[in-house]
């Protein structure tokens, strides 16, 4: 398995964990650009995807987001918004965003639309606002969606962060990059396998964050449809 | 634009080039996933475990997957093949399961009383109800396969990500523009002939449009599949 | 009897999906680098660096080649020289465009300091394998450099590297990943003369990222190579080598031996010959500033020189 034995090789060895190119180091600065990029993604995308999921309209264009969503290239991306920003140094934020909004969106929109109207019926006859209604029972119910479309979104910044390494940017797929041009393929593996370590404990945490939000009920309605 | 009418043949001999890493991946996905699926729909207990597999899989960067593969496959195409094909299989596989369970029972249960067998049972009446399922997840691996790719330029793999660096060390604009119109388009392009595809194999599906979004299950998370997407 | 129907189907689609698999993969890596891993094929594989310059001489070689009948694959775009010499080593590789003070200094003999065409020239054919050959250098040269804005270069009334030794701790230099490392790069510039900077930025290979940092301020100084057309376009200025960090990086092939004979020898030491400075900047210019092609470029320069 010699993926694995570069990878450990380069891993234990004491040198690459200190230093502004060491390992925490770099793994915090791709924390910090995953959640920058997923604070403004979330503050763009929960709000105008639950409002679509609430009025029920707009379901074309939804799906059509997510259709070139999903064909867009990431590489390309980065590269474009470089050059058309003159490298600013926001420059990598962009795609990151822009690749992070949709899943965001078009969950939040398939969660609060897939509320059973009968429960919307049952809140507003107990006297709740439109409102409270969204609040007090539409989230809550499109809570298992939110957060796959938040998990989803995150995975995909962590994945982009890390190509953006060659626009210049820091974080673990420096080591990728730069190792790629050095012939270090220690670096590249060690790299790429912190990588793949990182976008499992956001798969994971997410999976825990769920059983702890969201009640055992909606919980498997949600796995068995 | 001129450029690229001038250069035409490459644009087109990078397509082809893109589409075959990306849609070979997918005839993959689709023919692991065709048993694998079947196997967890007679075999309930195996679902959740192999789900929660391709689940963890289909979280994996494209890129750190691309370059652990170097280890075995050196750079060629083959480096970018298989991290795509567990992609695929991460889509389709689950789509075949949510066919195959979407089957009505009473459908099933008219089967059997008329004496087909599982196999036959299988062939002629649960894989063809299956059908509009399996090909929104053939939709979705496709257009993702597509996008992918091009991280294959970071490690010299062909495809039209060579337009993004090309056009990046030659400070060529056009030509990374190009480069994302020609992967959207190619994208979409294959998107529309999977759903005329659909139509042809399912002629008695016409106009029942599943407007309904309840079941519609989005199609964007670990949970691909789900109902219909509206043409 | 159903039973035994799943268990065939269950059988078919995973002897195929094996099969398939197997049978797409190639051949595995198992040596040493997985970088360098690859087949080796029996006509003459002429093999790029990852820049547009490289790109073009190595299809300038195709073209020349394949226009007196020798048959050609091209491997271009490889990557950095740490990548692609250990292919032409093993003999992956046939052919390649190379700087001789680049390679001598990088993959050969990083101590060396030899700085003249001459004594690069001489130094390589003392230090590499037996396989491998150059042939002979070009006049035309691209090398690295530590190149500056002019606003830059005014304000510190710079002119040659030594001028950086009081700024360089609160600059910021970019370039290739590679630079970091190699023995004219960072720590060339260190042990000749004496330069700590606060920071390296990974750029990239003297293109659009260079020049976008340099122009914006991202980074003050730069590794950027001499051929770039951008230099007279942006105004930049490269400062001055006088301890020759930079050897002498004259254009030529790098050959692996066993897979070469006179005639090819022949027809790329013509092209050589045939390659100025002021060819090889025209030609840079048509890649970068006109946007033309490769092959276009490369078939013109040939036909321009009467070898194709």
């Amino acid at each position: 398995m010699s993926f694995f034995n570069f990878a450990w090789q380069w891993l234990i060895a004491v040198g690459h964990w200190s230093g502004p190119e060491g390992v925490p180091s770099r793994l915090l600065e791709h924390v910090e650009y995953t959640a920058l990029a997923m604070v403004i993604s979330a503050a763009v995308g929960l709000p105008a995807g639950v409002i679509i999921g609430h009025f029920g309209r707009g379901g074309f264009a939804v799906v059509s987001l997510a259709n070139i969503w999903r064909s867009l290239p990431t590489l390309g991306l980065l590269i474009l918004a470089f050059v058309l920003s003159s490298g600013a140094s926001w420059a990598w934020l962009i795609p990151l965003v822009a690749l992070a909004v949709p899943p965001i969106l078009v969950n939040a929109y398939e969660g609060v639309l897939g509320v059973d109207p009968d429960l919307k019926d049952a809140a507003t006859g107990m006297g709740m606002t439109p409102l409270q209604v969204l609040f007090k029972v539409e989230i809550p119910v499109a809570l298992p969606l939110i957060l796959l479309g938040l998990r989803t979104a995150t995975i995909q910044v962590v994945s982009t962060a890390t190509i953006a390494a060659y626009i210049s940017l820091g974080g673990l797929g420096r080591y990728i990059i730069d190792g790629l041009a050095t012939n270090n393929y220690g670096e590249v593996a060690g790299g790429a396998a912190l990588v793949v370590l990182l976008a499992l404990v956001v798969q994971f945490a997410f999976s825990g964050l769920t059983r702890l939000i969201v009640p055992a009920g909606l919980r498997n309605q949600a796995r068995q449809s | 634009m001129s450029w690229a009418s001038q250069n035409a043949s490459m644009l087109a001999h990078l397509t082809g080039q893109n589409a075959y890493l990306a849609l070979l991946p997918v005839l993959f996905g689709l023919v692991i996933s065709l048993p694998l699926g079947i196997a967890c729909v007679r075999f309930g207990w195996l679902y959740p475990p192999v789900l929660g597999l391709t689940s963890v899989l289909y979280a994996l960067p494209a890129l750190a997957l691309f370059v652990a593969l170097i280890a075995y496959t050196g750079l060629t195409d083959t480096t970018v093949i298989i991290p795509l094909s567990v992609y695929a299989v991460s889509v389709i596989f689950p789509s075949v399961v949510d066919g195959l369970r979407s089957v009505p029972e009473p459908v099933r249960q008219a089967a059997v009383a008329m004496g087909f067998g599982a196999w036959r049972r299988l062939v002629t009446v649960e894989l063809p109800i299956a059908t509009p399922v399996v090909i929104a997840g053939l939709r979705i691996a496709s257009v993702s396969s597509i996008s992918l790719v091009s991280v294959g330029s970071l490690i010299g793999i062909g495809g039209l990500g060579y337009l993004f660096t090309d056009g990046e060390a030659r400070s060529f604009t056009t030509e990374i523009v190009w480069g994302v119109v020609l992967i959207v388009a190619l994208a979409l392009v294959t998107d529309s002939v999977l759903v005329l595809v659909r139509r042809l194999l399912t002629p008695w599906q016409r106009e029942v449009a599943s407007t309904h979004p309840v079941r519609r299950l989005s199609v964007l998370g670990g949970r691909p599949g789900g109902g219909d997407v509206p043409a | 009897m159903h039973r035994i129907a799943l268990y065939k189907a269950m059988a078919l689609g995973i002897a195929a999906a094996a099969g398939l698999t197997l049978a797409a993969c190639g051949s595995s890596g198992g040596k040493s680098n997985p970088l360098s891993g690859g087949g080796g094929s029996k006509s003459v594989v002429i093999g790029s660096a990852n820049f547009p310059e490289s790109q073009l001489l190595a299809t300038i070689y195709q073209q020349a080649l394949q226009a007196k009948g020798i048959k050609v694959t091209t491997k271009l775009n490889i990557g950095a020289r740490e990548v692609y010499y250990p292919l032409i080593r093993k003999g992956t590789i046939t052919i390649l465009p190379e700087y001789n003070g680049a390679l001598l200094t990088t993959s050969v003999s990083p101590s060396s300091t030899a700085a003249s065409t001459a004594q690069v020239d001489a130094a390589l054919k003392a230090g590499l394998p037996s396989t491998l050959e150059i042939l002979n250098p070009s006049t035309a040269q691209d090398a690295d450099s530590v190149t500056v804005t002019a606003a830059f270069a005014k304000k510190y009334h710079l002119k040659s590297i030594p001028d950086l030794k009081p700024i360089a701790k609160n600059m910021v230099f970019g370039g290739p990943p590679e630079f970091r490392t190699r023995a004219d790069g960072l720590i060339g510039l260190k042990k000749n003369y004496g330069l700590v900077f606060k920071n390296f930025k990974p750029t990239d290979t003297s293109s659009t990222i260079t020049f976008t940092d340099l122009m914006n301020g991202s980074v003050q100084a730069a590794d950027v190579f001499t051929t770039s057309p951008q230099i007279i376009s942006d105004h930049f200025v490269v400062l001055a080598d006088p301890k020759n960090n930079f050897a002498a990086q004259n254009v030529l092939p790098l050959v692996y031996k066993p897979g070469v004979n006179a005639k090819i020898i022949g027809i790329l030491n013509a092209v050589s010959a045939a390659l100025s400075q002021t060819a090889l900047l025209q030609m840079d210019s048509a890649l970068v500033v006109q946007h033309a092609s490769y092959s276009q470029v490369a078939s013109g320069f040939l036909s321009a020189t009467g070898l194709g």
